[in-house]
This record gives structure tokens, C-alpha cells and sequence, in this order.
């Protein structure tokens, strides 16, 4: 062997090694994705059969991950309905009890901790979230001189987030809830950037759920536990209004802010505040997204 | 046609041949690279496992160095077509050869795009998902979808140009000219369309005011002409000191004009960005006050874009004096304005979009170790592919590598210099 291809063998050794040695975190990769994952087709594509298969994919994860059997739907919007949310901010008190209610229904990440909700103090006077605190840690609420005002995803009629979406893997759905199909998400965050509410969420991490905190009762567009690496955010608690029940930060509020409703029902509790109360609010209004998501005030 | 796929085989292989030879100088420049390459692919494995977590990017600053140097990148691969159109328009021969060298930069900026938006995505392996046919692309609504066309559609332009070229010169032949000058033409409007497109992914955005304003579009092609003309040249400088390739001072003032112009503009625009923010005062300018001066109490950004903006204007004077006719000055001007313009674009457009939050939280953004180390990677892995661009083609331009001398392998004709 020549000097020459010898030392050529040695840099071709050398740098298949340190190759394999700056892959080698991979190794933890564990269950990252695996065949089906990978292959599974766009929400909107995939037939009632392959729907089945895929919830019972998420199911068996669940239980792997969690131990415990999860009962997984694919809720469709209902015929009739368009949801709509009003909160009164006369009696917004700033308990935060709902961002906590939120967390535990939808199967958020504990740790680090996603919240959907984010309560401002508001100085008196003024709408400017600007002036609002975000981390306002108060022993008592409400405090003297503020206001609160909790937002969260505010299901605009004209949403940015799913103009943006390089996939479609976010969409508004017929009853006004715009959705995320978290295995369809690349986790590019443009939807994060393009939210003028700050409502997205994203997944830096693997989420951590503590076993027993799991809420068992989930749907595949709504509070299935998501993967590493892609978006979430408020979605109407999907599996719970789109069976006839209330959001969970709704039924958590100790003051009744909160309302919720079918808007195109003349008698829902919504469709009077709506029609009723001189004034509410739709935040940033001149955005053009024309939320579904209304503050209002007791005289 | 056997012996049409047989010539161009040997075309490639020659080729890769020569990428992995030369003189000690190249090796010890290739395997730097190379070494970082590598610990930037450990960091990214890291970031695969762990999540973006390991970076320093959070819901309130969701984008940082990645997408910032996507932006630059952008921009140089946009500039190299600054070189074609004296040519090809102006019927500037100086530049003629020196074309291929400007295109090739661009490919190698290209590839850098594309790692750099790899590496941001959350679900890397879920990328088939934008693949037109089988994916689902949101075109034309998705200002992101449309970049993904244009980035992959240039770099497909400039391959097939710089490739023909090459070939041709490799093969002594004369390019058949209905084979390449409509696909230079179509490149040059493909040039400003991808920075445009690119910078639209921004202006777009009716939520962040910061971006959401009009001149941000002849920003970015102002500063990318400025900055992609300035990396060319030294490219240029280091070709003439390590090879012997003959590249006439002539052409590198060519290329000095461009930059002294495009620096001017682009120094107009900020000033005209910067009095629209500050002198209306409304709630608005938050993200320039952030940016500029610092908001509550935070000043992340404050040091970088003063940086940025002294470097600018050093820069500009540099090339506006006679001075920068000595090659010497001209360096130093050059590596001012790109350094000065990375910031700009980087650090002082993507980041301060994002402070404050739509809420009104500020929130500081700093990359983290591994995410820079990540960035070292993919850069190394620009330099690394551009040095074999120009390893490859500085020979057959010269004529040492071609088809005649086919079979020969004396180390005279894969000598550097
Ligand atoms: S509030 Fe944000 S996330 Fe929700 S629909 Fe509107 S733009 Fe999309
Ligand atoms: S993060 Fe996911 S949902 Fe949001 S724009 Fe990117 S792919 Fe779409």
C-alpha cells in the first residue's frame, strides 16, 4: 500500500467516525415518529375507515404513553351552529381560575406549562394591551384602579393564522372554530407570527402529563395530547361544545364572565348580549379579523 | 446518446475528483470546515431530539437567528444576478466568466436557505407535506408556500445555467445560445422575485407593524444588492490570491459601483423608515423604540443594529470616496457592509418584529449556544459547498480541466495556483 492511498484511508475512517459520532444523539430519538405517522394522510383526505385506524393509532399511544385507554372522537361541526364567545369584563375579577380549567381539560404540556388563556391587568381606562400586565402576581384579585381582561384564541371570521399556513394544517371549520391538525403541522410557526392575538402555542418540547392529570375524554381535532414540534391553541374545547356542553373556562369562572352560545340561535344567551348591550368590544377591531370572541360591560 | 450520458459521467466524476484535491492550504481549509459542519449536525441532532427548546426562541420571539439568516441568504443568492445584467444587458465583457462565479454563489446561498429552514421546522420529517401533488400547498394564500417555489425554482435556474456553461466551456464547445439566455433572462426576474417574495412573508402580516409596512420590500433589495455585490467581490479577491485566475480590477469596480449605489439607497430607506417611526410617535413604533433605544427596561437589540448602523455608514463613505478605488479600501468597505447588513436584516428585522408581543409582553430573544452552533454548521456548509464550486470551475474556465486533456491525472493540472 502507498503512503498516499494509505493516509487517504485514514481521512476516509476519520470522517465516517466523527460522522456517526455527531449523529449520536439521535439515538434518543425513540418515539419520535414511526410508519404510519409518517404516512398518515391530511385530515381532510382521509376516509371514515382510515379515521378509525388513526384513532386507534392515537389511542394506543395514549395508553402506552399514559396507562391509561383514552376514548378519542372526530367530532364534526354541527348543522346550524356558529359559536360565538362574550365575556363581561365589569365582572372579570383576574382569577386566572379558567387558565387553570384550560390546561387540565385540554391535556396541555405541564411542564413546560402552555397555557391558551393569558389574563391582562389592565390599568383603568384603557384597552391598550400595552399597558397590560401579563405576570401580575396579586394576593387578592381584583386589585383597586385595574381591570382584567383574559384572551385567548378569538376564532376570527377572518383568521391570518390559516391564510399564512404553508400546509392548510390549520383550518376554520363550519362552525366557526378554526382547528389545527397536529399531525399535518411542519412546525414552521408562521401562524404563530401571524396571530394578532397572540393566542398560538407552540411545542419547543416534548410535552410532559403527569399520568393521573390525563383527561381521558378527547378529541382528534381538539385536546389530544400533541406530539413535540408542532402548534396548538384554544379550540372552543371542540370535544366538549361540540356535544352540547359548555368550555371548561367557561364553567370554571366563579363570577359568570364568561358566555357561549350558538349565534345563529335568536334565543341563545350570545345572541342577546349581542343584541342588547350598547356597547362590546372586538379586539383589534381594525385588524380586519373580525373576531368571534366579544367583551362586553354591565352598564 | 450512449456516449453523450458516457462524456457527462466522466464530466461529474472528473469533477468530484478534483474537489478533493489541492495543496495543503485546501486542506487544511476544507477539513476546518468540515469539522464545524459536523458539530453543527451534532447540535442539530440535539435539537431534533430535544426539540426548539434548545434554542433560544419562545411563543413570544417564535423566529430568531435561523429565519434571520434565511433572510440574508435570500438576499446574496438575489444579488447574483447584480452581475448578470451587465452582461448579458449592458454587454459588460469584463464580467463575462465572472458571471459563473456570481451564479454559483447563489446556488451555494440557496442551499443555505433551505438548511436554514430545515433546521427551524418543528416536524422536519412531515417536509413532504409541502410538496405539491402529494402534500398539501397553500398556494397561492401562503406567502411561505410561494417562497418554497421560488427558492427551489432559482436554484434549479442557476444549477442548469452555471452547469451548462461549464459543461459547454469543459467540452470547448460554444454554449447553443436559445439554451441558456432565456433561462439568464427569466433568472434575473426570478432574482427579485424571491427577495421580494420573501420579504412580502413579512409585510404580510397585519399583525405586526413593525413588518407590516411598505418600504420593507425595497429594503430588502436595496440591502441585498448592496450585500451580495460586496460578498462577491471579496469571493472574487480570494479567487485572484489563491488561484491563477486572472480577474481584472476592472471588473471588481464594475461591481464597486453597484455596491456604492445600493448602499446609498439603502441607507436612504432606513432613514426614511426611521422617521416614520419616531416622528409620528404612535403606539406603533414600539418595536423600533425596542429596537433603537430599548423598551422598559429591555436593550437586547440596542448594541446590535447601532453596530450595524455605524458599520453602514463607515461603509458608505469608504465607497463614496475615490479611496475606495484602491482594492485595499474596497475590502474593507465590503466586509463593513456585509457585516453591517447581516445585522440589519437578521438581528434588526426579524427579532424586533416580534417585541413587543401582539399582547404588549417584551420578552428578549438571545440564540442559544447550540443554536448558533447550528448556524456555524450551516454556514461552514455554504463555504465548504462554494469553495468546491469554485474548485470545480476555475479549472475548466481556464481550460486546465477539459475534455481534450480527458485521462490524464497529472497533478500539474489540479494544481491551485
Ligand atoms: S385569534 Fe389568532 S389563532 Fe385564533 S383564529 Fe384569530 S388569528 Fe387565528
Ligand atoms: S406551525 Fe403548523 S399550523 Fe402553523 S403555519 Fe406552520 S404548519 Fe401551519
Amino acid at each position: 500500500m502507498s503512503r498516499r492511498s494509505f493516509l487517504r484511508g485514514c481521512a476516509a475512517f476519520g470522517g465516517v467516525t466523527a460522522l456517526a459520532a455527531s449523529l449520536a444523539p439521535l439515538r434518543e430519538l425513540g418515539d419520535y415518529t414511526n410508519t404510519e405517522q409518517f404516512l398518515q394522510k391530511y385530515y381532510k383526505e382521509l376516509t371514515p375507515s382510515d379515521m378509525t385506524k388513526v384513532i386507534t393509532r392515537i389511542e394506543g399511544e395514549v395508553e402506552r404513553q399514559y396507562g391509561i385507554r383514552p376514548h378519542v372522537r372526530d367530532l364534526k361541526p354541527m348543522d346550524g351552529v356558529e359559536f360565538v364567545y362574550a365575556l363581561n369584563l365589569t365582572r372579570c375579577i383576574g382569577c386566572r381560575k379558567c387558565v387553570h380549567a384550560c390546561v387540565k381539560e385540554n391535556n396541555q404540556s405541564r411542564s413546560p406549562e402552555i397555557q391558551y388563556i393569558r389574563v391582562l391587568k389592565m390599568p383603568h381606562g384603557s384597552m391598550d394591551v400595552e399597558k397590560g400586565n401579563h405576570n401580575y402576581d396579586s394576593k387578592q384579585v381584583p386589585e383597586k384602579g385595574f381591570f382584567y381582561m383574559p384572551i385567548q384564541c378569538q376564532q376570527c371570521k377572518n383568521p391570518p393564522c390559516v391564510k399564512v399556513c404553508p400546509v392548510n394544517a390549520t383550518w376554520q371549520e363550519k362552525d366557526g372554530i378554526t382547528v389545527i391538525d397536529y399531525d399535518w403541522c411542519i412546525g414552521c410557526r408562521y401562524c404563530e407570527a401571524a396571530c394578532p392575538y397572540w393566542a398560538r402555542r407552540f411545542n419547543f418540547t416534548k410535552p410532559q402529563i403527569p399520568k393521573d392529570k390525563i383527561n381521558p375524554d378527547m378529541s382528534y381535532l381538539g385536546n389530544r395530547p400533541r406530539k413535540q414540534g408542532v402548534m396548538e391553541k384554544c379550540h372552543f374545547c371542540i370535544q366538549r361544545t361540540r356535544v352540547g356542553k359548555y368550555p371548561a373556562c367557561l364553567e370554571a369562572c366563579p363570577v359568570g364572565a364568561r358566555k357561549f352560545g350558538n349565534i345563529l340561535d335568536p334565543n341563545s344567551e350570545v345572541s342577546y348580549i349581542l343584541r342588547e348591550k350598547r356597547v362590546f368590544i372586538q379586539l383589534k377591531e381594525e385588524m380586519g379579523t373580525s373576531p368571534r370572541f366579544f367583551y362586553y360591560f354591565d352598564k | 446518446m450512449i456516449s453523450f450520458i458516457r462524456n457527462y459521467i466522466i464530466f461529474l466524476l472528473r469533477c468530484a475528483r478534483i474537489a478533493f484535491i489541492g495543496d495543503w492550504r485546501y486542506y487544511a481549509w476544507m477539513g476546518a470546515l468540515t469539522i464545524i459542519c459536523l458539530l453543527g449536525l451534532n447540535a442539530y441532532a440535539k435539537q431534533l431530539v430535544h426539540g426548539l427548546i434548545t434554542t433560544g426562541m419562545s411563543d413570544e420571539v417564535s423566529w430568531g437567528v435561523y429565519i434571520a439568516n434565511f433572510t440574508f441568504l435570500v438576499g446574496v443568492a438575489a444579488a447574483a444576478v447584480m452581475m448578470v445584467i451587465p452582461v448579458y444587458i449592458y454587454g459588460n465583457e469584463e464580467l463575462h466568466d465572472l458571471v459563473i462565479f456570481g451564479e454559483l454563489l447563489a446556488v451555494a446561498a440557496i442551499i443555505m436557505c433551505l438548511a436554514f429552514v430545515t433546521v427551524d421546522l418543528g416536524r422536519p420529517d412531515r417536509f413532504w407535506h409541502l410538496i405539491p401533488g402529494i402534500g398539501q400547498m397553500n398556494f397561492p394564500q401562503s406567502m411561505l408556500s410561494w417562497d418554497v417555489l421560488v427558492l427551489n425554482g432559482y436554484l434549479l435556474l442557476n444549477v442548469h445555467i452555471c452547469g451548462y456553461l461549464l459543461y459547454c466551456r469543459y467540452q470547448n464547445k460554444k454554449p447553443t445560445k436559445w439554451f441558456y439566455i432565456p433561462f439568464v433572462f427569466l433568472a434575473i426576474a426570478w432574482a427579485v422575485s424571491i427577495h421580494t417574495v420573501t420579504a412580502f412573508l413579512y409585510v404580510g402580516l397585519g399583525g405586526r407593524p413593525f413588518w407590516n409596512a411598505s418600504i420593507v420590500g425595497p429594503r430588502f433589495l436595496a440591502s441585498a444588492f448592496t450585500a451580495g455585490p460586496a460578498i462577491i467581490i471579496i469571493a472574487l479577491q480570494i479567487i485572484r490570491n489563491f488561484t491563477t485566475y486572472r480577474i481584472k480590477d476592472k471588473a471588481l469596480l464594475t461591481l464597486r459601483s453597484i455596491v456604492q449605489v445600493s448602499m446609498i439607497i439603502n441607507v436612504f430607506l432606513l432613514a426614511c423608515e426611521v422617521f416614520k417611526e419616531f416622528y409620528s410617535g404612535t403606539a406603533h413604533s414600539a418595536s423600533a423604540k425596542y429596537l433603537f433605544f430599548g423598551l422598559h427596561g429591555h436593550y437586547a437589540l440596542v448594541p446590535w443594529i447601532w453596530t450595524a448602523i455605524t458599520f453602514n455608514l463607515i461603509a458608505m463613505v469608504i465607497l463614496s470616496l475615490p479611496l475606495s478605488r484602491g482594492l485595499r479600501w474596497l475590502d474593507v468597505a465590503c466586509v463593513l457592509s456585509i457585516i453591517g447588513i447581516w445585522i440589519e436584516k437578521g438581528m434588526g428585522l426579524v427579532i424586533p418584529g416580534f417585541i413587543p408581543t401582539p399582547l404588549g409582553a417584551v420578552v428578549d430573544y438571545r440564540p442559544s449556544f447550540n443554536e448558533t452552533l447550528v448556524c456555524l454548521g450551516i454556514w461552514a456548509f455554504g463555504f465548504l459547498c462554494y469553495t468546491v464550486f469554485l474548485r470545480m470551475s476555475v479549472p475548466i474556465l481556464q481550460g486546465r480541466l477539459s475534455k481534450t486533456n480527458e485521462g490524464q491525472i497529472e497533478s500539474e493540472m489540479y494544481k491551485l495556483t
